[in-house]
């Protein structure tokens, strides 16, 4: 791409401050309404519609190939707050955005349903998580990025401290504690050489050039690649997972959005926005650093998997497949070929609906159940037909059956591994697949045709209420849907690799 | 002399910024009635403050001259002469004691019941001092605010402090004292050799590398007892927590930024080769103060020791960023050392605030105190995000700036400064989640009362700036830009001439 059509092709557009500002300000109005609690939720519900129509309304500039920009604050000479629409900002703000108006639904079932206290701080926080979440889709560079990366960590800290009681707390501790330490150990001085070296932290406009001047010396690339995919501690990659985990104190919709949306998601988007758009595709091909990177997280992938075999915890298991489902988004990426990394970033989509799915299940039957043990289950399935119907899509989406959405990023992921030639990742990503199938098909396989734990009596346990049903559904859908029709994300994702 | 001087024809500003609040003072002499003393000193200090305005609106950013410059004999027989003036390095610190002093004020309203009249006094003279210092260009004139401001500052500890306000104030006098006669021995002995006391007839000489390094010496040890720097720090935490909360708020506003200014004012330009020879040593000297105040911040019970911990960490971001002598470094200390001011004189100004309800600053005490001050809650918790350096806040600015400069300079260096910022989250996250949930058994906090209107307006001001310098910093750098480069402008110059005679020479 030559300089003047790039330069054409980006326009302002000062929507996306806007689209920053609605969650923030529908948390701002949440705290005020203490007292009125239908109108509360009528204003997140009104902010995510708004918010998913203002993503929406970006769609036919990026169709024609534009990048929207839009600058908020300018700190320094090439330190600003800034904002950009392009097609990989695009595949996160749809899923945050889509999800979040889902979420609003499911969490006023689960939370009335459950009783649970401080519901203001828990919809305002929940909406700043949004904020956080959409801003980092939205960052036109690294300064904005990190910004919008730590607004979500302090945000989601009273969320997961939400029950306020000792696991809380320790559960708190441990995420702030793994989140802020990696992110100022790491990311910090990595965001300040890059300063320092390029005299800006501005992403380039496509994934092939990264950042870097041609004279870089190669060690301190290396060294800022390593300090940037350990800084971004929210992508779960092994060593430094343990936080999320420990995270699943929190209530169920907390762990939906932590694992779906806001959290974990953000982690992954950053990486994979820094290693295509920091480094660059170049870069990293010339210093060899795409395929360690795929091996290092392919370790990730099988441990996680191994590990959820051995939790009989639900929301535990699911945690771990969380954190082998994310290690697919960056091997795909660091892959480095064209079909690995959209595989990579369609994953991004695919396992946001179906792993959401997977908790608003495990919500339900928490509430209609009070059951979290995965042993207890059995013949659970009989009673709650929907719940357990969509926790069956949502696995075979994780396991990547046809036509479920987790099929095309697979697909896509082992087309990329082959095209790379590398036996080792095509591997990597069957044995997981196995692994998938053996954590996931029990847990369906008995709430189906399982036995009743001996001495319960049916009487009492019904289907979970509407509430939470009908975004449980909903989601299901989405995942059949984007199975099929997998090119209106695509579309997003081939905006990237051109 | 006139070279460097924009001398001021016509109203004498600084002069009158100098003896207005001395001028307020002698009036409660004769009317030492509490609650007119109270609402006088809030008088005069918002007049100083707005009268301060003007120095910023005449303010010339585009040369390195002294502004607003007056220049009077007054010892013609010793040479020493009145001479102030203002420049990028001092503006931003003048404005920072002029408008931090009314909100100090309103800080001691109910805080302080006993001898509220010579409190008050105590704080305009403080008020008269703080100026003087950061406009004198005349170094007997310096020396004299220099020790002039330990009186009222001693006397706010001793008379006003807590429990151990004896300990504190004496601990803190002797220890300004011991740096201040160094201070006066390097002053002379300059003086020896110039037969000037004009500090800017001080700078770019040619000393021998032996009267350097011993002058250079006596400076610090003057400045680095008052930043403080590690191990010379031990006088803070104590004088901090026995201070009231307006001495508490002066002290980490104005008073540390003294030592701070006098290193980029007389250390760099009077002995520029020992700060060459010596900035390596002062630099780890400065990462050893960011670590150890770091690790001691963290395990402290009581706030006001926290807060004190952590300003050690905090000067030593600022003493690491003048001596890695690039415009990147100077420009971030200066930058930061008014975020210090701003940020942790609004903590020390919340501790006060439980400290009123309370009685007590410990963690245990306060804890889960959030809950019942929603208002004191957001606060604090901006507060202390800003103190960690939380992007879009001022400090992240100063650090981003610092670090920049410390990468340019040494990346080992940079990379070893890092765990200082892990562990100023780890601290100001620790004291939030205390007090904002604290534990399963919080003590019984629904008698507290949320903040009243004269707290929040003692706050949001504080909440403003950190937005203002966190977002917008460019105009705050543009006012130092000149100043700094013209310093460093300087001293590249001076290292170059070195580097011919020393060729020369051989």
């Amino acid at each position: 791409m030559d300089p003047v059509s790039t330069t054409a092709n980006i326009v302002e557009n000062s929507t996306l401050g806007l689209a920053v500002m609605i969650p923030l300000f529908g948390a701002l109005v949440v705290m005020t309404l203490k007292n009125n609690v239908n109108l509360r939720e009528a204003v997140s519900f009104c902010a995510s519609v708004l918010l998913f129509c203002i993503v929406l309304s970006f769609i036919p500039a990026i169709r024609e190939g534009k990048t929207l920009v839009y600058t908020v604050f300018n700190l320094l000479p090439g330190l600003s707050i800034t904002l950009r629409a392009d097609g990989f900002s695009m595949i996160f703000a749809m899923v945050a955005s889509s999800l979040w108006m889902i979420a609003v639904f499911y969490s006023l079932g689960y939370m009335r349903a459950h009783d649970e206290p401080c519901q203001t701080r828990f919809n305002a926080c929940f909406a700043l998580a949004i904020f956080g979440a959409i801003g980092v889709a939205l960052s036109d560079n690294l300064f904005t990025l990190y910004l919008f990366y730590e607004i979500v960590s302090v945000c989601t800290y009273p969320l997961v401290a939400h029950h306020q009681d000792e696991e809380g707390y320790s559960g708190a501790r441990k995420y702030i504690v793994y989140l802020t330490t990696t992110a100022k150990m790491f990311l910090l001085p990595a965001l300040i050489l890059i300063y320092v070296l390029v005299g800006n932290l501005d992403f380039p406009h496509d994934m092939h050039t990264g950042m870097f001047p041609a004279d870089t010396k190669s060690w301190v690339i290396v060294m800022l690649y390593v300090f940037c995919i350990l800084g971004f501690a929210k992508n779960g990659l092994m060593p430094l997972h343990h936080w999320l985990p420990g995270a699943m104190v929190a209530p169920t919709p907390v762990s939906a959005l932590l694992h779906a949306v806001a959290v974990v998601k953000v982690g992954v988007f950053c990486t994979t926005r820094t290693m295509l758009y920091v480094f660059g595709v170049d870069t990293m091909s010339m210093l060899n650093l795409g395929i360690p990177t795929a091996y290092f997280v392919g370790f990730t992938i099988i441990m996680a998997s191994v590990i959820a075999l051995t939790k009989d915890n639900l929301k535990a298991r699911l945690a771990y497949s969380t954190v082998s489902q994310l290690a697919y988004i960056i091997l795909g990426v660091a892959l480095l070929t064209p079909h690995g990394i959209e595989g990579g970033l369609i994953h991004i989509v695919n396992h946001a609906f179906s792993k959401i799915t997977l908790f608003f299940c495990a919500g339900a039957i928490y509430i209609a159940a009070h059951k979290k043990l995965i042993s207890e289950m059995g013949g659970l399935g009989r009673t709650m037909p929907f719940t357990f119907g969509a926790f069956a899509i949502a696995s075979l989406s994780m396991i990547g059956v046809p036509p479920v959405a987790g099929f095309v990023s697979k697909w896509y992921l082992l087309v990329g591994s082959m095209e790379a030639h590398q036996v080792g990742i095509l591997l990597i990503l069957i044995t997981s697949t196995v692994l998938n199938v053996a954590y996931f098909a029990p847990v369906t396989y008995k709430a189906f045709f399982g036995k009743r734990p001996e001495g319960e009596v049916d009487a009492g346990i019904k289907e979970a209420p509407l509430t939470m049903l009908i975004p449980i559904l909903i989601a299901a859908t989405i995942s059949v849907i984007i199975g099929i029709y997998p090119n209106f994300m695509m579309q997003f994702v081939k905006a990237v690799t051109g | 002399m006139d070279a460097l001087l924009n001398v001021n024809e016509g109203f004498p500003l600084l002069s009158f910024l100098i003896f207005f609040p001395l001028a307020g003072a002698v009036v409660l002499f004769f009317y030492s009635e509490e609650k007119f003393a109270r609402l006088w000193t809030l008088l005069i200090t918002t007049l100083e403050a707005i009268f301060s305005i003007p120095l910023l609106i005449g303010f010339d950013s585009g040369t390195a001259k002294y502004q607003f410059a007056e220049a009077h004999a007054w010892v013609p027989q010793w040479n020493i002469n009145y001479i102030l003036g203002v420049d990028g390095i001092s503006i931003l610190l003048v404005m920072l004691s002029t408008l931090i002093m009314p909100f100090c004020v309103l800080a001691s309203w109910k805080y302080i019941k006993k001898r509220v009249t010579q409190f008050m006094f105590c704080l305009l003279i403080m008020q008269v001092s703080m100026v003087g210092l950061f406009v004198a260009l005349d170094f007997i004139l310096f020396w004299v605010f220099w020790e002039f401001m330990l009186i009222p500052m001693y006397l706010l500890i001793a008379v006003w402090g807590g429990p151990r306000k004896d300990y504190a104030s004496i601990k803190f006098f002797l220890y300004t004292m011991a740096g201040s006669v160094f201070l006066l021995v390097a002053i002379l002995a300059l003086y020896v050799k110039n037969g000037s006391f004009f500090i800017p007839d001080m700078m770019w000489q040619n000393y021998s590398t032996t009267f350097q390094v011993l002058v250079f010496l006596a400076f610090f040890l003057a400045f680095a007892i008052k930043v403080p720097m590690f191990p010379l720090h031990t006088w803070l935490p104590a004088a901090h927590v026995e201070a009231p909360t307006a001495g508490s708020v002066i002290l980490a506003s104005v008073l540390l930024k003294m030592g701070t200014y006098g290193m980029l004012r007389f250390c760099i330009p009077i002995t520029p080769d020992a700060t060459f020879m010596l900035a390596p040593f002062i630099l780890w000297l400065s990462i050893a103060g960011i670590i150890y105040g770091g690790f001691t911040a963290l395990a402290q019970s009581d706030m006001k020791k926290l807060i004190a911990y952590s300003s050690v960490g905090h000067m030593g971001f600022v003493t690491l960023g003048i001596f890695v002598l690039n415009t990147r470094g100077i420009e971030g200390s200066i930058i930061q050392m008014i975020n210090h001011g701003v940020t942790t004189g609004a903590l020390f100004l919340c501790v006060g605030m439980i400290y009123e309800r309370t009685h007590s600053r410990e963690l245990s005490v306060a804890q889960g105190c959030g809950k019942v001050m929603p208002w004191y809650a957001t606060f604090l918790g901006l507060f202390c995000l800003s103190s960690f350096g939380f992007p879009g806040t001022n400090s992240f600015i100063g650090e981003f700036m610092i670090l920049a400069g410390t990468f340019e300079y040494s990346t080992g260096l940079a990379l070893a400064a890092i765990p200082g910022a892990v562990l100023a989250a780890a601290y100001m996250l620790r004291m939030l989640q205390k007090l904002l949930y604290g534990t399963e058994n919080n003590p019984d906090q629904s008698h507290l009362k949320d903040l009243s209107i004269r707290e929040i307006t003692v706050l949001a001001p504080f909440a403003l700036f950190v937005f203002w310098i966190g977002l917008g910093p460019q105009p705050f750098v543009d006012l130092i830009h000149t100043s700094v480069a013209n310093l460093l402008d300087q001293l590249h110059n001076w290292q170059q001439v070195q580097g011919v005679a020393q060729v020369l020479l051989q």
